[in-house]
């Protein structure tokens, strides 16, 4: 085209980056590599093709890693990582100052060579993945360095195996090392064999950088490694990748006593309310659902539109869609790139295949290229509006009411992120923290910094990236000794001296409700003595007690002085029957009870003291406005209460839980019941509403698979001297529930350690709110 | 192409107006923070290069408003704009680039200096006329409707009005409306370019109002600013009003132009107004009936940028003509 021809059609032009300096960095390794172990780049062995989704050529060939392969990574990881954890906070904040400075000097290198490898547009890889990358180093060299004050006396973990997924193959690689080494951790990561460049480049910066050889370790391959990395003697895994893969792994992690933590998929909400900026809403979707393709976990998937401006927003956004350019990616005027790989393609496809509703697409080139596509006319049920795509595939419907919205927006197994437009702050600000996800945009979409936690709820995932939350995921609880088994207790003869029958029913939704199947066994003493009888709870009571925990969910809404003020009250009437308490806990433990009991008294009141101070932060961001990290209730926690403190061990489990706003099914000690169950008439006469506490007794072995794998529990938690854990873990992966299970260790249930507790109690939801100029 | 650059395209019905109404102002919703993003992002979204690059900057040229409005102004001085506006780039690269025919949209001068600018371009490119009491517009609203009667006698084609910023800031829509509505009533054939002076409105959401409401009083074009306001021209005041533009459009029908006037001084900075413009208005809209840049110092920075495309040696000021 002449200058004379453009300057009456006023076409774009191309602009494309060169990729020289990235194919020499590839031809300088022969196109070859094998994995990077104890700092040094081993030899190719058996290799797959890793192609650029965009041309189809093959770029280079990776190393399958094997288990012998993992296995020596770890061990490197093993040895290095004890120094590596004596270092004092500013030498390691040095080391991970140096990556963030080696990430921002090969910032083109890796940007380009992440365009090649994944098809993302050059304009997204440079300002985006790199940038944020080097973000996350920067942030976490000063975590480093104030850890002593920040967690005085934290462990690391050791040894983190590390799984990431191929969509921000450098980005995701930062999100998990930086806060790994910031602890004192050695990792041992595994790209997603699509995407495996830009982590093997890290490798060279790792080097010039001054990590001790065998602190990071990159292992390539594909599933089949990442399960042998799953498997290996790590310490702790962290992965981002689907939900399914998530729930396999937490599977085959249970019972192992090793760190999880997991960043799964989405199908985000996207609200628009009808007094919204809808030019800035629609601009807001190309950034929630066409950045990166759709290929992003959190991203804005589902739009709901009020319906009073569903047809103006439509007309809208079908406006926006004809103008993205679709195509080269390494072109800088490029909106959209190539789909990471054509199998991934066909995946999209085929979802949008079996949708009942409107498609609308833009235009893409042929090849690995999908267009932007937008699908109306859906309802609840619809594939489109439950599954996730992970493509560019935006579902929309429509809502009446700011609840109606809130209602759709949870609709849903996922829980990672959504957004609210709204120039109401009063619709915005309530409607945000009412949708059940981690991450919240109030007018925005897609906004991430190294300072803000993100990751998900409900089946998104567990555990959080970036900010001080992000912290705790690197570091190792303080676990207790062994537990014993509680010595099989054998009743004496006779009975129990009070020859009244005053078995104490399941306390559910406020009221003692009888035994689904109408069994009783009985409570002995240490000597045999008969104390009493309990009923034996079978599925169907923990499905009524579930019901009863999830009908009182306004517990998680009301004021903090409220949950202070009940609180109090329930420890000033339990400290009112002081005696009798004190007389059950001996009589079942055989030890003076006194100090249980005032134990229970103080942590009631602790907890008490905990409702309204639990505070959340503002995250220091780097936008106008506000991110809060909020401390959300997880929701419906289940908890097997301890032998070793029958009474003191129940009122933690019972304050920590009430405190942050959640509702509890509490399954009483085993062989010691009847401390918890003496509480029925203390919650009942301190205005503790129905269905936040509700206790079972029966055997806990017998119980935990229905608790772990009932779908409308949030959280189990397991202090149980019977060997539950596992058990517990392995049910849980059914819709992915927030575990804290004692893997046979005890606790000191005198300790006022609060932080693990409020730690499982919580979750943060970080909302940003932008605002000003 | 004469015709085609320079003259208006006989198709564009002239907007006319529509009646007040409140409506159009109660459903202005502005997000700062969401148009500080997507004016903030778009130099990175789009990037124009090589002949691409020569050619809009050509486009870019054939859109400003050549304007000087000094108080030191002298006939001599406009005769010599006009001169650079009809001959803006050197013509030995105007003959490397093959555009042989370029110049700019139009020269913009106060109203006494009219008839010497109206003699001087000789029917070639418009004359437009700053009027109404430039640049604070307070002067008595008869003699602010005198002013435009005299620039349109004098030969003006083009009145750049200025608003009432007070009926802004306090909200008295109709009273901007009916003020508005005269103006350009005294403008009768000729067009007339809202300057809404958007760095004393105070707020984006007070641009995307007066923008409506202008717009409903008859305005051919809006326009940022006089050039003489604290802050001028930006690309998220830009955004807003392009964005009214197409909703005043999709309820009328009618295209209405955009002139940001004030702070564009980098071929730079030109290439991205007109990639915002691409975006957010289309294609239509980069023509010089449709779109301005009221600029002064704006064609010697892109006359450098032709030479360094012509030649592959970047060029000094002082090898191209002033204006």
């Amino acid at each position: 085209m002449t200058v004379r021809e453009v300057f009456d059609s006023m076409d774009w032009g191309t602009a494309p980056e060169s990729r020289a300096e990235a194919d020499a960095w590839l031809d300088g390794h022969g196109r070859a590599f094998g994995h990077w172990i104890d700092g040094k780049r081993q030899a190719p062995g058996d290799a797959f093709d890793v192609l650029n989704p965009a041309t189809g050529e093959v770029l280079a060939r990776v190393t399958q890693g094997t288990e012998a392969e993992v296995a020596a990574a770890v061990k490197a990881a093993r040895r290095a990582q004890a120094a590596w954890a004596k270092r004092d906070g500013h030498e390691r904040a040095r080391v991970l100052y140096a990556i963030a400075r080696g990430i921002q000097r090969d910032a083109r290198l890796l940007a380009v060579l992440e365009v090649l490898d994944t098809g993302k547009p050059i304009r997204e890889a440079r300002d985006i993945d790199v940038a944020l990358a080097a973000r996350h180093f920067y942030h976490h060299a000063g975590h480093a360095a104030l850890l002593d004050q920040t967690h005085p006396g934290a462990a690391p973990w050791g040894v983190c195996g590390q799984i990431v997924p191929w969509n921000f193959p450098l980005l995701m690689l930062a999100w998990k090392v930086a806060p790994a080494l910031a602890t004192g951790n050695a990792v041992v990561l595994k790209p997603a064999e699509w995407t495996p460049l830009t982590a093997l480049a890290f490798a060279d910066i790792c080097d010039r950088a001054g990590v001790p050889a065998g602190l990071v370790n990159v292992v390539a391959g594909d599933g089949a490694t990442g399960a042998a990395l799953a498997r290996a003697d790590i310490d702790k895994l962290a992965f981002t990748g689907s939900t399914e893969v998530g729930r396999i792994l937490r599977r085959d992690t249970a019972g192992r006593g090793i760190g999880l933590t997991l960043e799964l998929g989405g199908k985000s909400p996207y609200v628009v309310l009808e007094d919204a900026d809808l030019d800035s809403a629609v601009e807001g979707l190309v950034d929630a659902i066409w950045f990166n393709g759709g290929q992003v976990c959190c991203a804005g998937a589902r739009a709901l539109v009020q319906e009073g401006v569903a047809d103006a927003f439509t007309a809208k956004l079908r406006d926006r869609m004809a103008k993205l350019r679709v195509g080269d990616p390494l072109d800088k005027s490029t909106d959209m790139g190539a789909m990471v790989h054509p199998e991934h393609k066909a995946r999209v496809e085929a979802l949008l295949a079996r949708t009942s509703g409107d498609v609308h697409r833009g235009t893409a080139p042929d090849g690995c290229f999908l267009p932007p596509t937008l699908v109306t006319g859906l309802h609840g049920a619809d594939p489109l509006m439950q599954e996730e795509a992970f493509g560019p595939v935006l579902a929309m419907t429509t809502f009446r009411t700011p609840a109606e919205a809130v209602q759709l927006a949870n609709d849903t197994n996922y829980g990672l992120a959504g957004s609210v437009w709204s120039q109401d702050i009063d619709h915005a600000l309530d409607i945000a923290p009412k949708i059940r996800a981690g991450v919240i945009w109030v007018n925005g979409a897609n906004m991430l910094d190294a300072a803000a936690p993100f990751g998900g709820m409900k089946e998104s995932g567990f555990g959080r990236e970036g900010g001080v939350a992000g912290l705790g995921a690197y570091l190792r609880p303080a676990r207790g000794p062994r537990l014993k088994a509680p010595a099989p207790r054998r009743a004496a003869s006779g009975s129990a001296s009070d020859p009244v029958d005053r078995t104490p029913k399941m306390y559910v939704g406020g009221k003692q409700a009888r035994p689904d199947g109408g069994y009783t066994r009985a409570v002995t003493g240490p000597k045999g003595t008969v104390l009493g009888h309990v009923g034996v709870g079978n599925r169907k009571d923990v499905r009524n007690a579930v019901e009863a925990a999830e009908k009182a969910s306004s517990w998680g809404s009301t004021t903090a002085h409220l949950r202070a003020q009940i609180l109090f009250y329930l420890a000033e009437n339990l400290s009112a029957r002081r005696d009798e308490f004190v007389d059950r806990v001996a009589a079942q433990t055989g030890t003076e009870g006194a100090a249980e009991v005032d134990l229970a008294v103080r942590h009631l009141f602790r907890w008490a003291a905990w409702a309204d101070k639990h505070d959340g932060r503002v995250v220091g961001v780097p936008m106008g406005g506000l991110a809060l990290a909020l401390n959300r209730p997880v929701g419906v926690v289940a908890a097997f209460a301890s032998e070793e403190s029958p009474l003191a061990g129940v009122a933690q489990i019972v304050g920590a839980s009430m405190a942050l706003g959640n509702r509890l099914v509490l399954i009483a000690p085993e062989h010691a019941p009847l401390s918890a169950t003496d509480l029925y008439q203390v919650l009942d006469t301190s205005d503790v509403p129905g269905g936040v506490v509700n206790i079972l007794t029966g055997d806990h072995a017998e119980l935990a698979p229905h608790v772990a794998g009932h779908l409308g529990v949030d959280a189990v938690w397991s202090f149980s001297t019977a060997g539950i854990s596992a058990t517990i873990e392995r049910e849980a992966a059914g819709n992915l529930k927030r575990t804290w299970v004692n893997d046979g260790r005890g606790r000191d249930w005198s300790a006022a350690d609060d932080s693990p507790w409020l730690a499982a109690a919580t979750e943060v939801q970080t909302v940003w709110v932008p605002f000003g100029v | 192409m004469r015709d085609e650059t320079i003259q208006a395209d006989p198709a564009l019905a002239r907007n006319e107006g529509i009646p007040f109404d409140r409506a159009l102002v109660d459903a202005v919703r502005i997000n700062t923070p969401a148009i500080l993003r997507r004016a903030g992002t778009i130099a990175a979204r789009r990037s124009v290069k090589k002949d691409h690059q020569a050619a809009w900057l050509a486009r870019a040229v054939s859109m400003i408003d050549l304007t000087t409005l000094s108080g030191d102004d002298t006939p001599m001085r406009v005769r010599r704009l006009c001169a650079k506006a009809l001959a803006p780039v050197r013509a030995d690269l105007l003959e490397g680039l093959g555009l042989p025919d370029l110049r700019c949209g139009a020269v913009c001068v106060y109203g006494e200096m009219v008839p010497v600018a109206v003699d001087a371009v000789a029917g070639r490119i418009p004359v437009a006329a700053v009027s109404t009491g430039f640049p604070a517009g307070l002067s008595p609203l008869r003699l602010r409707l005198a002013e435009i009667e005299d620039s349109v006698a004098a030969g003006a084609a083009e009145i750049d009005i200025v608003i009432s910023r007070r009926h802004v800031l306090t909200g008295d829509w109709q009273a901007l409306y009916d003020e508005t509505r005269a103006m350009r009533d005294a403008c009768g054939a000729a067009h007339m370019k809202a300057i809404l002076a958007t760095g004393e409105l105070g707020s984006l959401r007070n641009v995307a109002k007066a923008s409506m409401v202008c717009m409903a009083a008859g305005a051919d074009f809006i326009k940022t600013s006089t050039g003489k306001e604290g802050v001028n021209a930006t690309l998220p005041v830009s955004l807003v009003m392009m964005r009214a533009i197409r909703d005043y459009g999709a309820m009328t029908g009618r295209k209405v132009g955009y002139k940001p006037a004030g702070g564009i001084s980098k071929a730079k900075d030109a290439i991205t107004y007109l990639a915002l413009l691409k975006e957010e208005l289309g294609d239509r809209w980069l023509r010089p009936d449709l779109f301005r840049f009221g600029a002064s110092s704006l064609l010697g920075d892109i006359e450098r940028q032709l030479e360094h495309h012509v030649t592959g040696r970047y060029s000094a000021a002082y090898r191209h003509a002033i204006g």
